[in-house]
């Protein structure tokens, strides 16, 4: 009985949603994700820098890896115990839908509209809402052992096309260079989508048709994933990257274990560092497949706001310094920067041209992963899905079909 | 219990046989002091039993018969029993069932049987006994995540231990991916936390071990029952009280086996190691389905409640007790 008296009441204990702008001073709690782009030390440098400048606000940044991210987000949202926190390109729907972000379109300047890529303001933007601010864009590129790629006698150009890519990699495992010249991420993660989505898109596909339904189980999806199923069955993928991260991918190919591999845009640095890698790297846009593009996945992410927030002027305050142009453009060789007129700076493009270049050409045909708001459980099903036909337990096309049954089952109820 | 027990001694010493009637009174009051001061000293323990354990069982009992979509959620329709059904009709939640059930028997068969081996070895007098005894120990004394950490090392498809050992005894031609096939990663996650739980089994029977009279093994000797016979029926049948409880302490942990699973593999692959705790979390936290979670966590708790009663009640049919 007593619970029938709660109907209509709220059982989180949340009667409405908290939060608050605060004087804009205090502390700030934030929380950032720990691998690809800015490291913890490049945070540390640019939250010193931003107290010098407000002392009266103090910043406390928590670190965690980017599987535990959301999770950490969600549980922490009723408390408000973080002000700030960075969200994936893939959350806004859910976050805003879920009362977890506050909406920030309000604060966003209108000169930004101008001044920000026009592929990059929308990151964060959810039924014409914003709710974070980008911070950069960011995508997969193609990553190859220049070494390895001489030593068969190819060149880049024939690194263009993933037919060329699977041509070249045979050489190197017919060489003995390498014996299984490609790695992926495709641990059941959602580091798999986003391996997918560059095949899918390589393969002129789409997730979703204009009714936001899932069409995975189409001729283009199903190819995709029959193409990469073969890289397997053919020794060319390693096998264990069924139980891989962007992480391991990089770590195979700086240890020389293998010859290409999809990762983002601040892998290069790592790449090139010499106390992490010994070879020699080349970075490439996604290579082209059937359709001809050469389609990144969209892998921005974006700094929000916690709605039960009790300091958001201050949030907002450190959020706008952080994605400054002066502060983005001192980090480029960790991310790229929101504002257009950083592309056509030639002093800093020199400071990190290859990414510049591939960059460019990889965002100009971006894939999106679809923009529902319960997109995680989506994710979910089609990662599990994907490694059933990956470890040969389906067909690609059986398990494309029961993902896409799967997902449009949820999607309704 | 504890109130009785601190309240009875100074009574007794402070008896009533011993002085005048006219007494009682100050001996009342003193008891009642007493009494008092007992509630005070249990009153931190309460607090703390209440906190973390009966109010967010409550609390999930109630979370688990409405619609929560989001933890700030202010619209929360009451749905019933709709959770529980979802639950039990779910293809997820019956595979996930599963290979916590294959976890389970698994796991703590393979504990017991390793667990009574090393046992008997360290109950035996040699050299060093206690040095041994020590660090046997070690593995039960890492935390979980660390555990878990280790073994994703060891397990690692180009660099881990268990492939250089294997490809160096000439075992296998090439380095193997140990976690990529599901089934394959979920065994080798069983001895994971076999390695890590092993020597708590180890400890317990070897408690029980100590507690054997010699002179029944003697009585054996005389009787010319060879070294197995022995084993079986002197050992076992005296061992079944530890073998019991450590039997029930090993279940119901295994049944809960989460953050072995969240270290390791993640669940994966094709959620080959999804086990329910595993699940819970995914439906709760990653899918953001508060009420399902909840109302799976209320059918681990009765599963975990029907496998204790029942090993309760075959200790107590076997004439064995417990407490």
């Amino acid at each position: 009985m007593a619970a029938i008296a709660l109907t209509g009441c709220s059982v989180t204990g949340v009667s409405n949603a908290g939060g608050g702008t605060g004087d804009g001073t205090g502390t700030v709690n934030a929380l950032f994700m720990k691998q690809a782009g800015y490291t913890e030390d490049d945070y540390a440098e640019i939250i010193a820098a931003f107290e010098e400048e407000h002392p009266d606000i103090d910043v406390e940044p928590t670190f965690v890896s980017y599987e535990a991210l959301h999770d950490k987000i969600v549980t922490s949202a009723p408390s408000g115990s973080y002000d700030v926190f960075q969200i994936d390109v893939i959350w806004p729907a859910e976050f805003a839908s879920k009362g977890i972000v506050a909406d920030l379109t309000d604060r966003f300047p209108d000169s930004w509209n101008d001044e920000m890529l026009p592929g990059v303001l929308p990151t964060a933007e959810y039924q014409d809402k914003f709710y974070g601010v980008p911070n950069g864009p960011a995508t997969k590129l193609f990553y190859f052992n220049w070494d390895m790629v001489a030593q068969v006698g190819a060149t880049e150009e024939d690194l263009a096309t993933w037919d060329g890519v699977l041509d070249v990699a045979k050489r190197i495992k017919d060489e003995g260079l390498s014996e299984y010249p490609i790695a992926w991420s495709w641990a059941q993660a959602e580091a798999l989508i986003c391996d997918y989505a560059q095949m899918l898109g390589a393969f002129g596909g789409e997730f979703t048709n204009d009714d936001g339904e899932l069409i995975i189980n189409n001729e283009q999806g199903v190819a995709a994933l029959e193409w990469m199923k073969a890289t397997i069955d053919d020794g060319l993928t390693n096998p264990a990257s069924t139980t891989f991260l962007e992480d391991d991918v990089s770590k195979a190919m700086a240890q020389g274990d293998t010859a290409f591999g999809l990762n983002w845009d601040s892998t290069l640095r790592d790449l090139q560092d010499p106390s992490i890698s010994s070879i020699n790297a080349g970075v490439l846009p996604t290579p082209a497949g059937p359709s001809g593009d050469r389609p990144g996945v969209n892998g921005a992410m974006a700094y929000s706001i916690g709605a039960n927030s009790t300091n958001q002027d201050a949030a907002w305050e450190f959020i706008s310094y952080l994605t400054s142009q002066g502060v983005q453009d001192q980090y480029v060789d960790a991310g790229l920067p929101n504002w257009s007129s950083s592309y056509s700076d030639e002093a800093l493009v020199e400071t990190n041209p290859e990414i510049f270049e591939v960059a460019e050409a990889a965002y100009d045909d971006s894939i999106l992963r679809p923009a529902v708001p319960n997109y995680s459980s989506v994710s979910q099903i089609i990662q599990v899905e994907v490694q059933k036909a990956l470890l040969g337990d389906k067909t690609p096309q059986q398990a494309l079909d029961d993902a896409v049954a799967a997902a449009n089952d949820i999607q309704e109820g | 219990m504890a109130v009785a027990t601190a309240v009875t001694p100074p009574s007794r010493e402070a008896g009533p046989q011993h002085r005048g009637t006219g007494e009682r009174k100050p001996v009342k009051r003193r008891r009642e002091r007493q009494g008092r001061f007992a509630f005070w000293l249990l009153l931190p323990a309460f607090i703390t039993v209440f906190g973390v354990i009966v109010y967010p069982m409550l609390r999930t009992l109630l979370i688990s018969m409405f619609e929560v979509k989001s933890a700030v959620a202010t619209v929360t329709p009451f749905v019933g029993l709709d959770n529980y059904v979802q639950a039990l009709t779910s293809g997820g939640f019956w595979e996930a069932m599963g290979r916590t059930l294959y976890f389970t028997l698994v796991s703590t068969g393979l504990e017991l049987v390793l667990g009574l081996a090393i046992a008997w070895l360290l109950n035996a007098e040699f050299r060093g006994r206690w040095l041994i005894r020590a660090l046997v120990v070690l593995p039960w004394a890492l935390p979980t995540i660390v555990n878990a950490a280790m073994w994703k090392g060891i397990y690692n498809a180009q660099y881990g231990a268990l492939n250089g050992l294997l490809s160096g005894l000439g075992i296998i031609d090439e380095y193997q991916a140990w976690l990529s096939d599901p089934f394959t990663a979920l065994n080798f996650l069983i001895v994971a936390d076999a390695w890590k739980t092993t020597p708590l089994v180890a400890f317990f029977l070897l408690a029980g071990l100590t507690s054997i009279p010699n002179e029944l093994y003697e009585a054996a000797k005389m009787d010319r029952a060879g070294r197995i016979r022995t084993f079986f029926s002197v050992t076992v049948p005296l061992l079944a009280p530890s073998i019991a409880l450590v039997l029930v302490l090993r279940t119901v942990e295994a049944v809960k086996v989460f953050d072995i699973v969240y270290a390791m593999t993640r669940g994966g692959p094709a959620n080959g190691t999804q086990t329910i705790s595993y699940y819970t979390y995914v439906t709760a936290f990653s899918e953001q389905n508060y009420g399902l979670g909840s109302a799976i966590s209320y059918l681990i708790v009765i599963v975990i409640l029907a496998l204790s009663a029942l090993y309760l009640r075959l200790l107590r049919r076997s004439e064995m007790s417990l407490l």
